[in-house]
């Protein structure tokens, strides 16, 4: 009797193996834990929701998608460890990540000797600046978003331009694109002030600012630098129109800056207006979708960083299926063909020189006001 | 090339305020266990964090600095209590490594519960800036400098005409001796603790509307504090506020003059220089020796 059993197990077994298609695997490496945490949480939990969105209409070319996912608990070391998991004992047809530039730049050597694609969340521009055929970007660069500042100031008509920026690594990448963008495109640069990222006082820099006698100021930081610019600002009794980065694009911002937010501008992605733009942009319908679907399902809201999970994911969606493989170097061929292809981060169009698929479009220029975003048109 | 002096002052006297109060707690306990507490900053930054969570959860602003400057000072008690009193025979040294985990220990917890997010408390009264010589000024930052030299009168008059802040004293400079006289050297040290607790806290809550708070702010106050208290005269009480000032004044005149991107090295060259040609600092008398 037993052994009756064992055999009908063993038949059910090998015959449920035989009708479940193989998986399609892909692997992930993402910052879930460490300080890098509040980027690849939100990163993870978007991948996995759009694996199980793909599984549930059926999977791609009829087979289901799996998902291997490490965390490299924002550490480059593990970041590398995972990766050569990935490629050597998981077999996996492409990879996303890492989180953070430091962990993509650490790994994505590996990539083009493998001959696996990797879709990197992280936005440094020395990741696909010279391109290297198997790595690719979903992140908009620092370039993107000093450039739509620029349009703007621009189209102002303002001449002199004075730069403020954090000693970090993100201030002081966006200070080099703005030393190099604002002589190049016609402007004076009449000041460039450093504050610390722990700083609790600029009117120093600033009133050596207004003594430049600027037309616009660019403040470069992540918070909470950029605020008590803000509030300094409005202390000393500044005009001067106030252009802040996308580092500080979150409501958390306008918190800290109180009223003195009112007026700034900044450049965003289209996430967190997404309900004020015209029904017509390609974005918006996804958009109000992925944010209505996550903050259903992790009862927290949306950020850019769980965006890019969703673009990369995604994207590799639709490489498979317009290549109809999941041969990792046909998914490559075909990521560099993807064109205007709406995510959540902007319109993406690879080409063989472009990795990153992005322009300046993929921000909107936005007003604080009301405590609230508005879009400058 | 003098523009804006008037505005670097004030900027200065504000931000040299944040550091003359830290350095205040520093001198507390040093004058009374001669311990160096590196906890200090994490007073300050307890006494910014719990108003902010006090006053969101509903308490109004006055009951929420209150409560939270009273819990700081528990909190420095406590740690007496706990940490600092069970291995009171050990060297001063030891008690400093002490006092460094105990604020890596608080930091994490605060970091815990609360997260990692910076926090903003609205200011006393108004944010409308006064127009004073051609500079703006805060209110908030007249309260700063207030209640500054207010704390200073205070504590003055504590050790140099109250019994208990004699007894502190006695303490410091020789704990069997005062023991002997009958002062409990284990109750002043708790109190010191206690004290020093509700001076950084202060120091928080009236900091945050001007400087924002966040789990990790009391590492680089603590610095600073730090600075201030050997530029003063480790020990001297009036040296630790002036110390912190004249911090303050030099990093926004380096800023505002010569070049932000350098702004902290100014304060720490000038402190090397003063160390070099005056080791005990510019208030320290040769009282300062004694350890």
């Amino acid at each position: 009797m037993l052994r009756i059993l064992g055999l009908v197990a063993a038949a059910v077994l090998w015959a449920a193996q035989g009708f479940a298609a193989d998986p399609i695997k892909i692997g992930a490496v993402v910052s879930v834990s460490g300080p890098a945490s509040f980027l690849g949480e939100p990163e993870k939990n978007t991948l996995e929701m759009v694996k199980e969105e793909i599984n549930a209409k059926g999977g791609l070319l009829g087979r289901p998608v799996e998902l291997v996912l490490y965390d490299d608990e924002s550490d480059v070391n593990k970041a590398v460890l995972a990766a050569e998991k990935l490629l050597k004992k998981d077999g996996v047809c492409a990879v996303v990540g890492a989180t953070t530039s430091g962990s993509t730049l650490a790994i994505m050597n590996k990539f083009p000797a493998a001959k696996v694609p990797l879709v990197s969340m992280s936005a440094a521009e020395k990741i696909v600046t010279p391109v290297n055929p198997f790595v690719f970007k979903v992140a908009p660069s620092d370039r993107h978003a000093a450039g739509r500042i620029l349009k703007h100031v621009k189209a102002q008509g303002y001449k002199n331009i004075a730069i403020l920026s954090v000693s970090d690594g993100f201030g002081q990448a966006g200070r080099e694109v703005l030393k190099e963008l604002v002589p190049a495109q016609g402007f004076t640069l009449v000041a460039d002030e450093v504050f610390g990222p722990k700083d609790t006082d600029m009117t120093a820099q600033l009133t050596k600012i207004a003594d430049a006698k600027p037309d616009a100021i660019i403040c470069w930081g992540t918070n909470p630098g950029p605020a008590v610019v803000a509030r300094n600002r409005a202390q000393l009794g500044m005009k001067t129109p106030l252009y802040m980065s996308h580092g500080v694009a979150s409501k958390k911002f306008i918190e800290l800056a109180g009223e003195s937010a009112e007026g700034l501008m900044l450049p965003a992605g289209h996430l967190i207006v997404a309900s004020q733009l015209p029904d017509s942009q390609p974005q918006k319908a996804l958009l109000m979708a992925y944010t209505a679907g996550y903050q259903e399902r992790f009862k927290s809201p949306v950020s850019t960083f769980g965006g890019h999970g969703w673009d990369s994911l995604k994207l590799l969606a639709k490489a498979i299926e317009t290549a109809k493989s999941d041969k990792p170097e046909d998914i490559r061929d075909a990521l560099e063909k993807v064109a205007a292809f709406p995510g959540i981060g902007g319109v993406f169009t690879f080409t063989p020189t472009d990795h990153n698929g992005l322009d300046e479009n993929a921000f909107e220029m936005v007003v604080i006001q009301g405590g609230d975003w508005k879009i400058l048109q | 090339m003098l523009f804006g002096a008037p505005q670097y002052l004030v900027s200065g006297l504000t931000v040299g305020a944040t550091y003359g109060l830290t350095a205040l707690g520093f001198t507390m306990i040093y004058n009374t266990t001669g311990i160096i507490n590196f906890a200090q900053g994490e007073f300050v930054m307890l006494g910014g964090m719990l108003s902010v969570v006090l006053l969101k959860a509903g308490l109004p602003l006055p009951l929420a600095i209150l409560a939270a400057v009273l819990c700081s000072a528990l909190a420095g008690c406590l740690m007496e209590r706990a940490v600092i009193r069970p291995v009171g025979r050990a060297a001063p040294v030891n008690l400093v490594i002490i006092t460094i985990g105990v604020s890596i220990l608080v930091r994490g917890v605060v970091m815990l519960i609360w997260g990692k997010d910076t926090f903003a408390l609205p200011a006393f009264s108004g944010a409308k800036p006064l127009r004073f010589l051609e500079a703006s000024v805060q209110p908030q930052s007249l309260w700063v400098l207030a209640i500054t030299l207010l704390v200073l009168g205070a504590l003055k008059l504590f050790f140099s005409r109250t019994i208990h802040g004699k007894a502190m004293l006695a303490c410091a400079c020789e704990r069997k001796a005062a023991a002997l006289m009958g002062i409990s050297v284990e109750r002043m040290a708790m109190f010191s603790f206690g004290m020093s607790g509700f001076l950084g806290a202060v120091g928080g809550a009236i900091l945050t509307p001007i400087t924002l708070t966040s789990y990790d702010v009391g590492v680089m106050l603590g610095l600073k504090g730090f600075a201030a208290c050997i530029l003063g005269g480790l020990g001297n009480p009036f040296g630790a506020a002036a110390g912190g000032l004249i911090l303050g004044v030099l990093e926004s005149f380096g800023a505002g003059f010569i070049s932000s991107a350098y702004k902290d090295a100014f304060a720490f060259i000038v402190l090397l220089l003063l160390l070099f040609v005056k080791p005990t600092g510019l208030f320290g008398g040769p009282k300062s020796d004694r350890v």
